[in-house]
């Protein structure tokens, strides 16, 4: 994992959650805004399991446990799917609190698999 | 189910992962080091499950255990949370911190998931007591435009 990178996603997890309740409490159905939000979550995820993969043969060694680790990421990795799907099904102002719910949940397992990366067991 | 409800199933449906991976996780890992709780740690997981899932389904019976899994819910926090307090030796626990290697989704009246687990089932009674099912098979919503024994 890489330090900043995490912090970015963290950072836009929470933004792009806070942006997708916003839009849903004021009765906005799920649109190019909040569905690119999270597709945006989602790519930057996408790319911290590139970091993921990768870290540990350049020397980049998790101080935590790989494997709790790894059952955070697939876990954050399959939720904006998950939100996706229903908010394409599901079209009313819910389903944008739903993708808030999304990112902001992905922000805290990102904060959390940062702490197994880089605190945990240091 | 409309509206909020829907909400209220997503949010037990990401608790409900969450529990379940991280009790996976800790009874594969280092199931040796403390028992008691990450024995609670799954049971909390399942009926987080089945809530869900109770939530979700129509007619009486689904919602007579979406009452009964809430409820449990509701005393397994207050009473997980107050023992990981005060007593954590009674649960095998070796120390209170709710984010430590011990912690289950409980410890500590659910901290570690920003108190989300002692707030979802107050929500999730209340949210019941608003929507009882009209007639076998309504989904529970009142606002449904749905008569008792009505037929098409």
């Amino acid at each position: 994992m890489i330090e900043w990178f995490t912090t970015v996603q963290v950072v836009v997890a929470c933004a792009a959650g806070i942006l997708c309740l916003v839009l849903g409490l004021a009765g906005r159905v799920p649109g190019d805004l909040s569905m690119g939000a999270v597709a945006l979550v989602e790519l930057l995820l996408l790319a911290q399991l590139v970091v993921a993969i990768v870290a540990p043969a350049v020397g980049n060694q998790p101080s935590g446990s790989l494997a709790e680790f790894y059952i955070y990421l697939i876990s954050a990795l399959i939720l904006p799917l998950a939100g996706g799907f229903w908010a394409l099904i599901e079209r009313n102002r819910w389903s944008t609190v739903i993708l808030g719910g999304v990112c902001l949940a992905i922000a805290v397992m990102v904060y959390r698999m940062g702490q197994i990366w880089f605190v945990q067991g240091a | 189910m409309s509206g909020v409800g829907r909400v209220l199933v997503f949010v037990y449906g990401v608790l409900a992962l969450a529990a379940t991976g991280r009790s996976v996780f800790q009874i594969i890992d280092r199931f040796h080091e403390a028992p008691v709780a990450f024995t609670l740690s799954a049971l909390a997981a399942v009926v987080y499950i089945v809530a869900t899932v109770a939530l979700i389904a129509p007619g009486r019976v689904w919602y007579r255990v979406a009452w009964v899994t809430i409820s449990f819910e509701l005393v397994g926090v207050l009473v997980i949370g107050s023992l990981s307090l005060f007593a954590p030796a009674a649960l095998g626990l070796h120390d209170i911190d709710p984010f430590g290697r011990d912690a289950t989704v409980w410890s500590v009246y659910g901290m570690g998931y920003l108190f989300i687990p002692l707030a979802l089932p107050i929500l999730g009674l209340l949210w019941l007591r608003g929507h009882r099912p009209v007639d076998a098979g309504d989904d529970g919503n009142r606002d449904a435009p749905t008569t008792s024994g009505a037929a098409s």
